[in-house]
């Protein structure tokens, strides 16, 4: 796919000469929806590394949350710089994915039953944000301690660019990460598990070890997204970070998308975090909800008729005329021969 | 150190509470054992149902009795039309779809009410008198519900397991494949399972209403916990699922007394987690 390749590098060099691109008063509005775009679209690649091998997990706010407040709370109580914050955060999040998946895989918690086992997760870490209201604010969330200025130890920067930048470096490196996943062994077994596990297992594959190291990466890599995310908007609280809410809005976004593909949760992310916006600029606060309703219309219509998602049912069709064209070219070939 | 007499009230409290859940948990559990299918939004079906009741009692001065009956039909059409518009189509597709598809839904229901009834809290208000018993106080608001609630799972048992069509789909539920084989139709089978699923929610929203006001998040408080007793129950496990939701809602009750109401929460989640780990196949299930 040179094209496919050519195509996304034009695209990569307009997002890195942003600042030379006549945006006018709308760059600093621009520039937020764009870091928006670009930290749930990692959220979401992490989310699909184990997602596409049919570990469905409806509570991934769980380490969405661990890592936000994991990174504010050490700042704001004991002035640990966000830096080793996110590791914490990523640490914790690791942890508390070989607690839960560990007897998850052992035990074969698979399906449905896996879905709602992590759908209770990221229940219990939303409300326990909420009970320790002592230190986390409980529901009315916590605003980042100032650290009177820009600064990289503190991770606090005035200025929009900078978080536009880290958090586009993130997400290469997360799409990175993805393909890394994409062309490895690991794959292959994860897929056959995902398919069989009875079958994976007596052909030698590790069934727990696999799954649960894919769950510790996905993990790892949601919490390090929070820890950004905090930092970018610099207020954290349990509603929008940790809950039933956000981790569905994860999963929709990649399904919308398409979650076996590369770019299928940027795209996802992309479409919704844009029509969320624009349906808000539309209506404004006059009409409170229309946008989530179309929003949750299109997820039931999509999933109906489009089950491989945006990008993914359009690679495949692209992939499909690929093919046709060649076959066609073949055959008026044999026939000039 | 806390007085008993607060534990015991509460201990009364969670059973009251339990019944209701248990409604919920049985016509969630219905769907599930014949459908295979979770639907995520039910307890968002059961909000819609409190605002029918809401807007017939309050605004249109119906009485309370008329209102619950026309919740039940509403909860019974919206049943089959969530199963003809979204559960149909998507019969075939793999679990996870649409597990995603009644979750969208549930995003549809909740940002939908919000706009069209914005997030303010209605209740119903209702003079009913309350009864002191040794010391604790028992509403009629809690009473009547559970009295209610009880009645209705008697009859859902009785026709289940008493009439033509409550045994078609028991057999449904018990092997999909030889009932086609033995020439009875499916698709009837799902409708009508789904309207009796709905109208469960219809008729726990008429109860809820005595107790809580609606509003559009109103499904976040009891959704979560429907689904993690129809598991721990045992998924299409009836019986199952009534002795769960006794227990999730005593755990509720007496530990949201002891601690706190998001730590009563937290602790029922936290051993809905442990016994899936314990006892997948539910508390009632035997052991493999």
């Amino acid at each position: 796919m040179t094209r496919g390749r050519a195509l996304a590098g034009v695209l990569l060099l307009v997002l890195l000469l942003q600042p030379l691109i006549p945006l006018g008063g709308y760059r600093q509005y621009v520039l937020h929806v764009a870091i928006q775009i670009f930290i749930w679209s990692f959220i979401g690649s992490a989310w699909s590394l184990m997602g596409r091998f049919q570990l469905v997990s409806l509570g991934h706010g769980a380490f969405l949350g661990v890592g936000a407040y994991a990174t504010v709370l050490l700042w704001n109580l004991y002035g640990v710089t966000p830096w080793l914050g996110a590791v914490a955060g990523m640490i914790l999040a690791g942890l508390l994915a070989v607690v839960v998946g560990l007897p998850c895989f052992r035990f074969r918690v698979v399906g449905h039953y896996f879905g709602l086992v992590t759908l209770a997760v990221g229940e219990v870490i939303r409300l326990l944000i909420v009970a320790e209201r002592d230190w986390t604010a409980g529901s009315l969330g916590l605003t980042l301690r100032s650290a009177g200025g820009d600064s990289l130890w503190a991770l606090q920067y005035g200025s929009k660019q900078v978080f536009y930048y880290g958090s586009l470096a993130l997400l290469l490196v997360g799409l990175w990460i993805w393909h890394r996943v994409d062309r490895s062994m690991a794959r292959a077994a994860l897929e056959s598990i995902g398919e069989d596990e009875t079958a994976a297992a007596s052909v030698g594959i590790h069934v727990t070890r696999f799954k649960l190291g894919i769950t510790v990466l996905s993990a790892a890599l949601t919490a390090l997204g929070g820890s950004l995310y905090a930092q970018a908007i610099a207020y954290v609280n349990p509603e929008t970070l940790s809950g039933i809410g956000v981790s569905l809005k994860i999963v929709f976004a990649v399904v919308l998308g398409g979650m076996y593909t590369l770019l299928g949760p940027l795209v996802g992310t992309a479409l919704t975090t844009a029509l969320a916006e624009f349906l808000r600029i539309l209506f404004g606060l006059k009409l409170l909800g229309m946008a989530d309703t179309i929003y949750g219309l299109l997820l039931i219509i999509f999933i109906i008729f489009l089950p491989d998602g945006i990008y993914g049912s359009a690679r495949a069709a692209l992939d499909r005329r690929a093919t046709r064209r060649a076959e066609g070219a073949s055959i008026t070939a044999k026939a000039s021969v | 150190m806390i007085d008993p007499i607060f534990l015991v009230e509460a201990a009364v409290n969670g059973v009251l509470l339990g019944g209701v859940i248990a409604l919920l948990a049985l016509g969630l559990n219905l769907i599930f054992g014949v459908l295979d299918i979770v639907w995520i939004a039910y307890a968002d079906l059961v909000m819609l149902c409190m605002y029918a009741i809401y807007f017939l009692v309050a605004v249109h001065g119906w009485p309370i009795w008329a209102a619950g009956l026309a919740s039940l039909a509403v909860g019974a059409l919206l049943g089959v039309a969530v199963h003809l518009l979204i559960i149909s189509p998507i019969l075939t597709s793999p679990p996870i779809n649409q597990l995603l598809a009644t979750g969208g839904l549930l995003f549809f229901v909740q940002s939908a009410a919000t706009l069209f009834w914005t997030t303010d809290h209605r209740s119903v208000r209702l003079s009913l008198p309350s009864w002191e018993i040794g010391g604790i106080f028992i509403p009629a608001t809690r009473l009547i519900p559970f009295g209610i609630s009880i009645l209705a799972v008697i009859g859902l048992y009785l026709f289940l397991t008493r009439t033509y069509i409550g045994t078609a789909i028991r057999a449904v539920s018990q092997d999909r494949e030889a009932m086609s084989l033995m020439g009875a139709s499916p698709q009837r089978i799902y409708v009508v399972t789904s309207a009796v699923g709905g109208l469960m929610a219809g008729l726990a929203g008429a109860l809820l209403i005595f107790q809580y006001a609606v509003h559009p998040f109103f499904g976040g408080q009891f959704g979560p916990l429907t689904f993690m007793v129809c598991v721990l129950g045992g998924l299409g496990n009836m019986v199952g699922a009534f002795v769960a939701s006794f227990i999730m809602s005593e755990v509720i009750a007496v530990g949201g007394v002891v601690m706190s109401t998001e730590m009563g929460y937290v602790i029922a989640f936290v051993i809905f987690i442990v016994m899936m780990f314990v006892r997948p196949g539910g508390i009632l299930a035997r052991r493999q």
